[in-house]
């Protein structure tokens, strides 16, 4: 892809954001311009069909989970669901408990909200994850008590794209009659979700991360089996079945709705596995490439399109700089190691992989060549040893 | 981050990139900064008997801006003597290269290294003339 000016650029930050895909764009114009009616105006055509497209967005949007259309409340994105799921739930089961479960390795905005809660007196407790970035499930079973109401454990991890083991965690929640959240972002169209079969009591999504617009996602919140409810967080005309109020943002849905239709095909057509198989491409190129270069989290229990990759004895800023046509994400530094986050996506091709081996470890390469690190480290001086001054 | 030209420039051909063998006589070493600061410079000079300094060879783990403050500091240093390259600012380094605010920690890490090589060499020097000269060995 060309920049304004030009010049080649690549776009491997899918798991910050994605381009939105033209079926996307085409499915939301008319909703703009012809189409712009109020979906809560019951008395006019320009209503009704706004309605009608919001409700048949609500429907592909539960498809893609395996819900229902009624269990789905649109939100600003997944920050909001998120929030209203933590604080939602923690309102409306306070009678019940005061305990939730989470994860370090959640987004900011679980983590975020449930420290928020933590101030207001509720307890959290935090599960450790392994090297591989996973929980432990006799862990989780330990840490709850009479009073937890809620585990809150993501789908697919942001960072490093680790798919926690959700069926397992849903079981021990409908065991021990706590409900389930999940902040699915990372994992809707990557990997198969079903809130039945993985026993999910409320699940965050976001448009933006599946090739839709930004600014609209979901919390799914089951309405069966058991019931589950949210106290209100966003109070006013009584929208979304009073979970949330504020005029649809019709256009967003119906974008919203159209991505989880083509999510959902990523996963029957084919297109996931083409993903993968870059994500390999990538990995196995930089790997007979650049030594000393160490995948973090599980490779097996892994997201497709995600790969995160230390590079020892080199400095962050300026490999990024060494790569500055290519976007990416680079993660935290510890001890003369730098992380690099490639989000993989629809519009990645094998020749951007490609492209990327060879500037990549052109440019590790140049920067070890650089390093007095890499230096000791050749000579067999353990760094970790070295009396360093600072500064 | 917008790098400077200079900066960009020097990131791109870094001057006198290399090592010196430590143990040199003529030649000081500096070693500063470290790798939990994101910034580790390695800068050596080969210093004459009158105290010009005739080489200069650097190896940087650190940011842009670090890489090309220590490889101007080479440029800089080649051909001064001892006390001419221990004059040198880092401010004068920040001038050259543009460099912002949040970048200045790596000027003053240039400044330092310059500074410790020449004081490692110096050390060297004393030890050496402290010693009694090396017994001329015989033939066996
Ligand atoms: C795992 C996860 N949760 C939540 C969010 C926030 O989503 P949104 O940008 O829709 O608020 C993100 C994206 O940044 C994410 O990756």
């Amino acid at each position: 892809m060309k920049s304004e000016n030009g010049e080649r650029r690549i776009y491997l930050d899918n798991n910050a954001t994605t381009r939105c895909d033209p079926r996307v764009v085409e499915a939301m114009l008319p909703f703009f311009t012809e189409k712009y009616g109020n979906s809560a105006s019951r008395n006019h055509g320009f209503g009704w069909e706004a309605e009608e497209a919001v409700e048949k967005a609500r429907t592909q949007v539960a498809a893609v989970i395996g819900a229902d259309a009624k269990e789905i409340v649109f939100t600003s994105g997944a920050t909001e669901a998120d929030n209203l799921a933590l604080k939602g739930v923690a309102e409306m089961y306070r009678e019940k408990g005061d305990h939730i479960i989470s994860v370090p390795t959640e987004h900011k905005a679980i983590i975020d909200t449930a420290k928020h809660l933590e101030s207001l007196g509720l307890k959290v407790t935090w599960l450790p994850v392994d090297k591989e970035g996973l929980i432990d499930l006799d862990e989780l079973r330990r840490s709850i008590t009479e009073k937890t109401i809620l585990i809150s454990v993501m789908a697919v991890n942001n960072e490093v794209g680790v798919i926690q083991p959700l069926a397992e965690i849903g079981k021990i929640a409908a065991e021990k009659g706590v409900l389930f959240h999940t902040d699915a972002v990372q994992a809707v169209g990557k990997i198969p979700i079903d809130v039945n079969a993985m026993g999910i009591h409320l699940l965050s999504m976001s448009g933006h991360k599946i090739y839709g617009p930004k600014g609209i996602g979901a919390l799914y919140v089951r309405r069966r089996n058991p019931r589950v409810r949210v106290s209100i967080q966003m109070h006013g005309g009584g929208h979304e079945r009073g979970y949330r109020s504020g005029t649809l943002a019709v256009p967003l849905i119906v974008g919203f709705g159209k991505a989880c239709e083509l999510a959902a095909e990523d996963l029957s057509s084919g297109e996931i596995e083409r993903v993968r198989k870059l994500r390999d491409r990538l990995l196995d190129g930089i790997r007979a490439r650049v030594p000393e270069s160490y995948v973090n989290g599980s490779l097996t229990r892994r997201a497709p399109n995600n790969l995160n990759i230390s590079f020892a004895y080199v400095e962050g800023e300026s490999l990024l700089m060494g790569i500055n046509d290519i976007a990416v994400s680079s993660g935290s530094e510890d001890l003369a190691h730098t992380s690099i986050r490639f989000g993989l996506g629809r519009f990645t091709t094998e020749e951007e992989v490609d492209y990327t081996i060879e500037r990549l470890s052109g440019i590790v390469s140049r920067l070890r060549e650089l390093s007095p690190l890499w230096e000791m480290a050749q000579e067999g001086i353990d760094i970790t040893k070295v009396n360093w001054q600072g500064h | 981050m917008a790098y400077s030209k200079k900066v960009i420039e020097h990131y791109e051909n870094p001057r006198n990139v290399g090592s010196m063998p430590k143990d040199d006589p003529a030649v000081g070493t500096g070693l500063v900064g470290a790798p939990e600061c994101g910034d580790v410079m390695k800068l050596q000079l080969r210093i004459t008997e009158d105290g010009v300094i005739e080489d200069a060879k650097f190896k940087t783990f650190g940011c842009g801006s670090a890489i090309a403050s220590s490889s101007l500091a080479t440029e800089w240093v080649k051909g001064k003597t001892i006390d001419e390259a221990l004059a040198i600012r880092n401010t004068d380094i920040v001038q050259e290269l543009a460099l912002p605010p949040v970048k200045i920690h790596c000027s003053v890490l240039a400044e330092d290294a310059i500074k410790q090589a020449i004081e490692d060499f110096k050390r060297k020097r004393a030890v050496r003339e402290a010693e009694p000269a090396p017994a001329v060995k015989t033939g066996a």
